[in-house]
């Protein structure tokens, strides 16, 4: 162990004694696309003791440009994100502990996924998660670091609840669907990922061996291609803030939840039932046999069917590619899996 | 008037507000905060915050991707 991690135990803000609060450290990684398998991998070596990966979507060839962690092998057998990451963090280092998890985070589950560990990280693609990270972080009052990248810029920040302004301190209201650009439609260089969870990694292993008082306290924005790096000091908390101020958690108090999302420039939708249950895949592929081409895994099932890509996981969820309406895409779930 | 906006010096002749600054730079309807010599602006504020000469001006945007 000590060959493994000695130049960063020489590191000496880490030492043998910051390597040893690594190894007892629990981190939840949300989201496992580029940021996250760039996360996943950083911890990984760093010797984090244990990651939680939840992450609801399959590797494609179209991840392997930026998401770090992922084969060709994974993207033709279209594994879960979290599966294939957690098989690839055992071939860097088998010594730590990896829970791999195949679901969509959301109001109903997350708070279990936040409360044993002393640290998350975010590397989700959406807004909507983030306000639910958001909610459950300052609910539980844990740690957690925001990312975010498109096209060549990004921005982190370090929420610490109610010691730092919170999510939606700054950012009160969420966009309105489509106002802002996604990876599938303004496109994304693998550089802003690598600097933006080089950020938050760092940050991660600053908290995680007690060195608190290096933490860059700000909200970082980087252009890599624009050579643009600014640093905004954030000041105080907003004492009107929906969530840490009057600690109303609007995310995680949802009603249903939401049953289907447009992914991120995807032309794709994700349905998710309401209710948790688990569906037999062996027995879906037998029905759907007649229908089209289809692909079993462990994991997922994966129909071809009229001019759309239906991929039903063993939670229930389905992800539909070859459109982004709505509509559609539920219609096709309601066709072949029933809702 | 001349603001810091972004680290950089810049002249804003006709710009009373942090709302009219906004719509100034095209940034109106988009995802983004403002920060006033280190304080965030609320939204619901940015019209009746008038701004002064050598003002310091952050404009954030939020981003989603990743």
């Amino acid at each position: 162990m000590d060959d493994r991690y000695s130049r960063q135990i020489l590191f000496k803000q880490i030492g043998k004694e910051g390597q040893k609060k690594l190894a007892d450290a629990r981190v939840l990684l949300v989201g496992c696309g580029a940021l996250g398998a760039a996360h996943a991998e950083t911890l990984a070596r760093a010797g984090v003791g244990f990651l939680r990966v939840v992450d609801r979507d399959f590797v494609e060839f179209t991840n392997l440009q930026r998401q770090t962690l992922y084969s060709e092998a994974d993207a033709k057998e279209r594994l879960p994100k979290a599966i294939a990451a957690k098989n690839r963090i055992r071939e860097i280092n088998s010594e730590i502990a990896v829970e791999a998890v195949v679901t969509d985070v959301n109001h109903s589950n997350i708070e279990g996924f936040v409360t044993d560990v002393d640290l998350i990280l975010d590397g989700t693609d959406n807004f909507q998660i983030r306000y639910l990270i958001n909610d459950a972080c300052v609910k539980l009052k844990k740690t957690w670091i925001y990312g975010a990248a498109v096209s060549s810029f990004g921005t982190t920040m370090t929420i610490f609840p109610f010691e730092t302004p919170c999510l939606r301190c700054i950012f009160e209201e969420m966009p309105d669907a489509g106002s802002a650009p996604t990876c599938d439609t303004a496109g994304v260089i693998q550089p802003i990922i690598s600097s933006i969870s080089a950020i938050q990694t760092t940050e991660a292993l600053k908290i995680l061996t007690g060195n608190i008082d290096k933490l860059h306290r700000s909200l970082i924005q980087a252009d890599v291609w624009n050579n643009d790096w600014r640093k905004i000091k954030l000041g105080r908390m907003n004492a009107d803030c929906e969530c840490c101020g009057k600690r109303n958690f609007e995310f995680l108090d949802a009603e249903a939840g939401e049953f289907s999302a447009v992914l991120c420039g995807r032309n794709a939708v994700q349905i998710a039932p309401p209710k948790r249950s688990q569906i037999d895949l062996k027995n879906l592929a037998e029905k759907l046999d007649a229908h089209g081409e289809i692909k079993l895994n462990e994991y997922l099932l994966r129909l071809s069917v009229e001019n759309y890509e239906l991929t039903v996981f063993a939670d229930a969820r389905a992800i539909v590619r070859g459109t982004d309406d709505v509509s559609t895409a539920r219609s096709i779930y309601a066709k072949y899996v029933g809702i | 008037m001349q603001i810091t906006l972004n680290g950089e010096k810049r002249e804003f002749g006709e710009t009373q507000t942090v709302s009219e600054l906004v719509q100034t730079l095209h940034l109106s309807g988009q995802r983004i905060a403002v920060e006033l010599n280190k304080e965030i602006v609320r939204k619901k504020d940015w019209e009746s915050t008038v701004l002064s000469e050598a003002d310091k001006i952050e404009i954030v945007h939020f981003v989603g991707g990743g």
